[in-house]
């Protein structure tokens, strides 16, 4: 889609660089020239965020393992550890280290609620459908590895929630048994995972090597998915194919700019959460030292997987728990065959769309049930059965409402152009 | 280079396959160190016996003590929870195996099995000993709660009886029973 390169070196140096290695000839077609929609919108300055935000939490995060110890032997005060310790150390004694550990705790927080809006924008326009489904796959591969990521370091402070939501979570693996037999794969594989008989400190030493390493593995998945992007280039709200130069802007400064102006009041919002309510998304229970002997009350993960552990309890056995909980996330890979629809965008689905925001309300519902205690009731409704509901949905969806709704419906006309759409019926946008 | 497309495989073909298969062999014998050094080192793996003084444990009182790193439960049952546990027939559980490391695999969850200590010698009813694991997904049950009197798991509502066997919830099993045996009337060794 970029078509034949239009960077003219000016210099000496430039033209001997470009050469040898072409690399500012590379910059200038993929973030100066590359043809993009003229009529993104603001749900598609997503991507600009997200990159912000991976960039935020690899910088802090490099300089907050200059000061943490990645061990669970024992600490100053009985019951810590030095991991704990060295925490409680960077709050209070490292220059500025209160700013460093709020800025990687609560980015990861903000990372999440920029990727789930990034996500359901694709949803909503259509985003994953041909020519793009490497596009959207290597994207859930992305959402993965933050899962992974943000799960591990949830666990270094080696408070009471990182060290039960490591077992809990690593236990996950032991339902395999039910199916593996005598041989207890499960078992074997959640023993490997912990270095032990149970979690301890070989496994939070494991658990920061990988914490460290996985998000430069992001960053490379990340680069696959913008060259994927770059391919057939960026759909748009209205999900019709650009038909010609007219319908796109060059890159920058039409969204340099733009994307520019987001990712700063998303950083307003960040700064907001980070020196105004810092403790907000956090949980007061990993204040407190692990204790491999008393499990909390109420253990809840991060607000993130709340969907995702409201699936896991509603489900009265193990193994099928755990395969729901799984399936959840490997269903979004299958999306580009599962949507039957000719149209992209649900700006001219009038079905679907309903369906995809009754979608949005059943993953803010399972969010609410995974935060409550597993007994709770609401108005005499046992939430468990509400989390089932919201569970069923949440496949039905996928499975069931997208192939039919995308054969059974009427969408309404689509425009002639992007150009057309965004000028009125003007033949051709003035030169720009 | 000219390609020839002949009917018999040549001796290029061969060394082509043997060299593929030597790579193969190869980084399977460098992946397996990769993947093993994540297992429980030898120092680990030695893990000796613990004993524990039963002595200081009242009547109706309920115990946890590590064991291998995990948790184990001591509870000093009353009259009425032992009679609890006995009075259930076995067609109520979830999970009819005692999981009990000091019978052979498979009998059946009765009381007096969950409490049999090794080499199947019955063990004292008033003691109730089990690791402390929930077999959902690893958190430690607490004590006297939940609707059987024995244990209630707060991560996800799993519900043991005062013999530790599940009676309610997503847990597959009923809690494990380690190797223990009676040294003197007061004194147990774990392991």
């Amino acid at each position: 889609m970029s078509g034949p390169s239009t960077y003219v070196p000016q210099t000496g140096f430039t033209r001997w660089l470009d050469s040898r290695l072409p690399l500012l000839r590379f910059s200038h077609d993929t973030m100066m020239t590359f043809p993009t929609p003229r009529n993104l919108n603001f749900w598609y300055a997503f991507g600009a965020i997200l990159t912000f935000c991976l960039g935020a939490q690899i910088v802090t995060g490099i300089v907050l393992a200059m000061h943490f110890d990645p061990s669970g032997a024992v600490g100053a005060v009985p019951g810590s550890s030095l991991a704990f310790d060295s925490v409680q150390s960077i709050m209070r004694d490292v220059n500025y280290g209160w700013m460093l550990r709020y800025l990687h705790a609560n980015g990861a927080s903000m990372f999440f609620l920029a990727v789930y809006i990034h996500m359901f924008r694709g949803l909503y326009y259509g985003s994953y459908k041909a020519p793009r489904e490497i596009l959207w796959i290597l994207g859930v591969i992305i959402y993965l590895l933050m899962v992974i990521t943000a799960f591990m370091g949830y666990v270094l402070p080696w408070g009471q929630m990182s060290f039960w939501a490591a077992t809990v979570i690593t236990n996950l693996f032991s339902s395999l048994d039910q199916i593996t037999g005598g041989i207890k794969a499960g078992s074997h594989i959640a023993t490997w995972l912990w270095g032990g008989f149970a979690v301890g400190d070989p496994t939070l030493n494991r658990f920061f090597s990988l914490h460290y390493l996985l998000p430069f593995v992001i960053a490379g998945v990340v680069g696959l998915h913008i060259w994927a992007l770059h391919v057939p280039g960026n759909n748009n709200p209205l999900g019709i194919d650009v038909k010609g130069p007219q319908d796109t802007l060059p890159f920058h400064p039409y969204y340099t700019s733009k994307d520019a102006f987001y990712v700063g009041l998303f950083a307003i919002l960040f700064a907001f959460l980070v020196f105004f309510a810092p403790e907000f998304v956090g949980n007061p229970d990993n204040n407190i030292p692990a204790n491999p002997l008393v499990t909390p009350p109420d253990i809840v993960p991060e607000w993130y997987l709340l969907p995702f552990y409201a699936m896991l309890r509603s489900i009265p056995q193990k193994l099928i728990g755990v395969l729901v909980l799984g399936g959840a996330i490997v269903t979004l890979a299958f999306i580009p065959w599962l949507d039957t629809s000719r149209v992209r965008s649900n700006r001219f689905r009038p079905l679907m769309k309903q369906f995809f925001w009754l979608f949005v309300v059943d993953c803010l519902l399972l969010g609410y049930c995974g935060a409550l205690s597993v007994d709770a009731a609401r108005f005499g409704i046992p939430m468990v059965w509400v989390a089932r509901l919201g569970t069923a949905y949440y496949y039905a969806f996928f499975w069931v409402i997208m192939p039919v709704v995308g054969l059974i419906e009427s969408p309404k006309p689509l425009p002639d152009s992007i150009a057309k759409s965004v000028l009125g019926n003007v033949a051709a946008a003035p030169a720009e | 280079m000219a390609t020839t497309t002949t009917a018999e495989p040549t001796r290029r073909d061969f060394i082509y396959i043997a060299t593929g298969a030597m790579a193969a062999v190869g980084a399977a014998a460098v992946a397996w160190p990769l993947i093993d050094q994540m297992n429980p080192s030898t120092a680990v793996l030695a893990l000796a016996s613990i004993e524990i003084d039963l002595a200081p444990i009242q009547v109706g009182q309920a115990v946890v003590f590590t064991f291998r790193g995990h948790p184990l439960f001591v509870r000093r049952r009353t009259a009425k929870e032992i009679a609890a546990a006995d009075a259930v027939p076995l067609s109520d559980l979830p999970d009819p195996i005692a999981r009990n490391l000091n019978l052979p695999d498979g009998a059946p969850a009765t009381a007096a099995n969950r409490i049999a200590t090794a080499g199947g010698a019955a063990g004292k009813a008033e003691w109730f000993v089990s690791s402390g694991v929930c077999t959902h997904l690893g958190c430690t049950p607490t004590a006297f709660e939940g609707d059987f009197g024995g244990w209630l798991c707060h991560c996800h509502g799993s519900m043991y009886d005062t013999a530790g066997r599940i009676r309610k919830g997503p847990a597959p099993q009923n809690l494990e029973i380690p190797v223990y045996t009676f040294e003197t009337a007061t004194k147990i060794k774990v392991g």
